[in-house]
């Protein structure tokens, strides 16, 4: 066996299958590269070596033993620090919760437990999954593998970049305005958000929960659909779960098809902001699925120009309300109790030196769009500006089948560069928020790498709510293109 | 400054008085996640990441909460919502896990009701405005300082075992006149309450709340005064106390000219008083936002006809429909229903006991002992149920009048059952021949004097012998048993006697 | 949109964040340009335009009236940054909440 961490998950899970190799040689292999190699991309907050190993061995006595295993048994994966899992320290970027292991596991933890997979540890994020950089962890930033100079996009750096570096051939991460998707397109690799209410989010600690989705990231289509698979469907343990058949993501990566497709482009996410080498790169790839036998048309989705305005009301308000819990009485950091101080001042102290600048800058301004006098102004007005979006959408997907787009107007930008202007920073996620406010599927998947700085450019792909099938169809066909011609996209990374 | 009397102080202002009332529900399990609600358990044993709030935890709603929050609607007559949400009421507090309370804002489940309640001889209609459905928080035990009380306390130690127990919250517009309406009202809730089986309603364990706000007014003016809302006045007996306390405090700054300041107070059971809380100008804003992680509720008309039509029969119903196939007079219930004991005689006839039995217990020792203690008749612990089955133990001459007495005094002391409580106390009439019959000797030996008197045909003398046995055998006799034996002994035929 | 340093101070005492004389400074400042690009929600939304609190169009999911486990008391107390006997322990508390 060469080198068991360039597998594909679904090549490395037949391996194990088929007696090739032991899942605990595969766990082996990749805690030994992030052993070697993660101290300069700082993809993990937490690496559960002897967890992995336990997980591995029962995979390995299962198919001893005669049993049938999934399709994903014995494959590594890296969680985001924003899922709980018991006994394993659990921060989500935060000095807030630095220690803190939770008593109980996700359910999306628990499901890829289930599933056979092997969980090496959790990866880095912005704080609470603030930012699009990774910049905002209290455990410091992720580096990008493409150039440890540039970030890896955020808020999940970590899980992209734990994939791009070939630490895990697997790893979630979670989407609230692009945080998979961002991170797969600035690295180079498949990032999926699923339809709001696909996957459980019991156990995801909540950014903004109307618009929180935990997703698959992968090197390849298939392996994020087999991924998505084992996440994805009904949980009682949360509300807004949707209670219907998961959408057969599988099945439409194999296909592979675009055929007859009506694919949208959407006028508005282009032109001022984008950068030129993301622009060429997404007119090719729209001329590729033209070349595959879409229907390309365009189509205008006017109020998509406001979704960056209304998310940064929404989200505010409501991860300010998320984020009341972090207060020194229950777990996490205790500041300030020297006896003499109220439960009151306690709280203050404790989540002033808790939390980072981001997050007290959103929880500062969620209270502000929530508070009497300014509720109809601020938050009540974004939720009608969702309203709008959402039609938009209804209105594009009664013309085409999916809407494409670039993930995020440039490619990876410097760490530092924009970490002052949060302005700037929020730019980021302008093509990926929509989606997230209306609840509907959408992912990333590699189209080139940008003529003028040679980074990775990412083709956004977004279906109606429950139409997850689709946007993998049209991923898979446009990756064999693109792979036929260019090679994996992966193979021009530097070695690290 | 001469504080009034609440006599005096009526005289010259009327009170207005809305009730917010809170009712924890009676299901097995909490509004948000599957603990267990039973009161009791070592502290913080009842709880799971839901119900303490740990980062990732989601609500989901329990259906029996929505159902009996409904339930309650109807009975109160209140227009039920076609679509509502659960909002979020944000406030930081350490006994609240997640510092946001899961309640309803601006679109409670049931709206614009009413509730008959009978107080001095009048039926007054009190509109409901809301009922909404939210969840209880934990509870802080204050250490250092005074016993119990926050203030000077040094620090806190929490229990979550209460936090997330469904409450439904039940809003009154402000249309009561009087602390006598104010309490009736209350009861009359706890009625319908416990009728639906939406909560047994044990005030004692602080399942039903009331915060009341009382303002005063000129006698015949329509405008309302500023008012005060006394927080956590948790009995019958206190929300009249609580009232009147308001109504003199009240009264004697609108005497003296000053204005009343709109403020929360706090209501001290030990002293009946009222005393300061935070005014409503450092208001807090709680920034109520629609709670994302629950999905609107959306009865469906043909639930809602469902759960109306299961309603049982109400308490006030019932209460008619009683009394009339009773035939008791006007004078009676209003004897009983101002001691407070109608609705438990009622009960008790309808648990087996006769009803002039059933009505002299209640008026007559139940509520000497209920006095004595300070405590309303229904608060003692003795049901309709026990009085009935003690009734039928003196009727099948197992207990004497005097051990019947003991009997209540050992429910209430002990919560158990009658028999139980017969059981420990050796409570048994006497009425074996064999067993009295030294007694009996023992007696006539005492007073041969007497002895001769019932002899000689004098039987209304044999009074003092069968007072000598019950005394001998501490009223465990059976009376009637010992008058035969004593007249069968001097010769005198019980039978003819 | 002009955001005064008063206004940050009382929306962080609202917020339970001890916040520092630079804080307040360097945060109104942040604060007024982040608002000044996002109060252009107000630009499209009209009153008749139902808001949206919830993507998923799902009503009335409810669980049944069930007790499950809860947790081991242990586990529940395990994080806490104080405890006494079996219940958390937390600094004195000012005042009595509505
Ligand atoms: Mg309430
Ligand atoms: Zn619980």
């Amino acid at each position: 066996m060469s080198d068991l961490t360039r597998l594909t998950a679904a090549e490395t899970a037949r391996i194990v299958r088929d007696g090739e190799a032991s899942a605990e040689d595969v766990t082996q292999a990749h805690l030994d590269r992030i052993a070697k190699v993660d101290e300069k991309v700082h993809a993990f907050l937490h690496v559960d070596a002897e967890g992995a190993i336990a997980a591995a061995r029962r995979v390995d006595e299962r198919r001893a033993a005669g049993e049938q295993l999934g399709p994903l048994a014995g494959v590594p994966l890296a969680l985001k620090d924003v899922f709980t899992m018991e006994g394993v320290p659990t921060t989500c970027g935060s000095k807030i919760l630095e220690g803190w292991r939770p008593p109980y596991d996700a359910t999306v933890t628990r499901r890829i437990k289930d599933a056979g997979l092997v969980i090496l540890g959790k990866t880095n994020m912005d704080e609470f999954a603030m930012g699009s950089s990774t910049e905002n962890s209290a455990f410091g930033p992720t580096h990008n593998p493409w150039d440890l100079d540039r970030i890896p996009g955020g808020s999940g750096g970590g899980s992209s970049a734990s994939v791009a570096a070939y630490f895990a051939p697997l790893a979630i991460g979670t989407d609230t305005g692009g945080s998979i998707r961002q991170p797969a397109a600035v690295t180079g690799t498949v990032g999926a958000k699923p339809t709001y209410g696909g996957v459980s989010r019991y156990g995801l600690i909540a950014l903004a929960s109307s618009l929180d989705q935990a997703g698959p990231c992968a090197r390849n289509v298939l392996d994020a659909a087999l991924l998505h698979e084992v996440i994805a469907g009904h949980d009682p343990f949360d509300s807004t779960s949707i209670d219907a058949p998961a959408p057969a993501v599988v099945d439409a990566a194999r296909r592979a098809d675009v055929k007859g497709m009506r694919i949208g482009v959407v006028r508005e996410f282009a032109g001022d902001g984008y950068q030129a080498g993301v622009e060429q790169r997404f007119r090719e790839a729209v001329d590729t699925l033209t070349d595959l036998g879409a229907q390309v048309v365009e189509v205008s989705c006017p109020h998509f120009t406001y979704a960056l305005a209304a998310y940064y009301l929404i989200l505010p308000s409501e991860c300010s309300s998320n984020l009341a819990r972090f207060d020194a009485m229950r777990y996490g950091l205790r500041v300030g109790d020297d006896g003499t101080r109220s439960a009151e001042e306690v709280m203050s102290m404790t989540r002033d030196a808790g939390f980072g600048d981001e997050v007290k800058r959103r929880i500062v301004l969620g209270t502000y769009a929530l508070s009497s006098g300014y509720y109809d102004a601020f938050y009540g007005q974004a939720q009608r500006v969702r309203t709008l979006i959402t039609d938009d959408f209804t209105a594009a997907f009664e013309r085409c089948d999916v809407l494409v787009s670039p993930t995020t107007p440039t490619t990876a930008f410097r760490l530092g560069e924009r970490i002052d202007d949060p302005l700037a920073m929020y730019l980021a996620d302008l093509c990926t928020i929509p989606s997230n406010l209306s609840g509907g599927a959408a992912m990333s998947v590699p189209c080139g790498l940008a003529p003028d700085d040679g980074l990775p450019v990412g083709l956004q792909i977004m279906a109606p709510a429950l139409a997850d099938d689709r946007m993998y169809r049209v991923a898979a066909a446009f990756e064999a293109a693109y792979v036929d011609a260019h090679g994996p996209i992966l193979d021009g990374a530097p070695a690290l | 400054m001469t504080v009034p009397t609440v006599d005096e102080a009526l005289s010259r202002w009327e009170p207005v008085v809305g009730m917010e009332t809170h009712v924890e529900l009676g299901t097995l399990s909490k509004m948000f996640c599957g603990c267990t609600t039973a009161f009791g358990g070592a502290p913080n044993a009842h709880t799971c990441p839901v119900c303490l709030g740990l980062p990732g935890a989601l609500p989901v709603a329990n259906e029996a909460a929505i159902r009996y929050t409904i339930l309650i609607g109807l009975a109160l007559h209140c227009e039920i919502a076609q679509w509502c949400r659960f909002a979020r009421k944000n406030y930081f507090y350490p006994d609240m896990p997640k510092n946001f309370q899961i309640s309803q804002y601006d679109e409670p489940l049931c709206t614009d009701g009413w509730l008959d309640v009978e107080s001095g001889g009048e039926t007054h209609r009190i509109g409901i405005e809301r009922v909404h459905l939210e969840e209880d928080t934990g509870k802080s035990l204050h250490v250092g300082g005074a016993t119990g009380r926050i203030h000077g306390a040094d620090h806190s130690l929490v229990d979550y075992n209460r936090a997330g127990i469904p409450l439904v919250e039940i809003v009154t517009r402000p249309d009561i006149g009087s602390a006598a309406v104010a309490k009736a009202y209350v009861a009359a809730l706890r009625d319908v309450v416990r009728a639906i089986g939406a909560s047994d309603v044990k005030m004692e364990e602080g399942s039903l709340r009331c915060d009341v706000n009382v303002s005063l007014r000129p006698i015949g003016s329509e405008t309302l005064g500023t008012r005060a809302e006394v927080k956590n006045v948790n009995s019958l007996r206190s929300v009249e106390r609580a009232v009147h306390h308001e109504v003199t405090r009240q009264a004697v700054r609108l005497d003296a000219g000053e204005r009343i300041v709109q403020e929360t107070r706090h209501f001290h059971e030990d002293s009946g008083t009222t005393t300061s809380g935070r005014s409503k100008e450092e208001a807090q804003d709680y920034r109520y936002f629609p709670e994302p992680d629950l999905v609107p509720i959306a009865p469906s008309r043909e639930w809602v006809e469902e759960l109306r039509a299961s309603l049982p029969e109400m308490p006030a119903e019932r209460r008619r429909r009683l009394t009339a196939e009773l035939g008791l007079t006007e004078a009676d219930q209003a004897a009983m229903a101002n001691a407070g004991v109608l609705d438990l005689v009622l009960a008790s006839v309808e648990a087996g006991a006769p009803a002039a039995d059933a009505r002299n217990w209640w008026l007559g020792d139940l509520l000497a002992q209920a006095n004595a203690a300070e405590i309303e008749p229904g608060e003692l612990g003795v049901t309709p149920a026990q009085v009935a089955r003690v009734c039928q133990l003196i009727a099948d001459g197992t207990l004497t009048a005097t051990m019947a007495k003991q009997v209540f005094a050992g429910i209430v002391e002990t919560g158990e059952d009658p028999d139980a409580v017969v059981a420990a106390k050796g409570l048994r009439q006497v009425s074996d021949v064999g067993a009295l019959g030294a007694a009996v000797d023992d007696a006539i030996a005492a007073q041969p004097e007497v002895a001769q008197k019932v002899r000689d045909g004098k039987v209304a003398a044999a009074g003092a012998l069968v007072g000598a046995v019950m005394k001998a055998t501490r009223g465990q006799a059976n009376a009637a048993v010992v008058r035969d034996l004593v007249l069968q002994r001097l010769g005198v035929d019980p039978a003819t006697a | 949109m002009a955001i005064t340093r008063d206004e940050v101070a009382h929306l962080a005492r609202l917020s339970r964040l001890a916040l520092s004389e630079d804080e307040l400074e360097h945060f109104a400042t942040q604060l007024e340009v982040i608002l000044g690009a996002v109060a252009r929600v107000a630009e499209v939304a009209a009153d008749d335009i139902v808001p949206t609190s919830h993507s998923v169009p799902l009503t009335n999911v409810f669980r049944p009236d069930e007790v499950r486990p809860s947790l081991d008391p242990a586990a529940a107390l395990a994080a806490a940054p104080a405890t006494e006997g079996v219940r958390f322990r937390v600094p004195r508390i000012l005042d009595e909440e509505s």
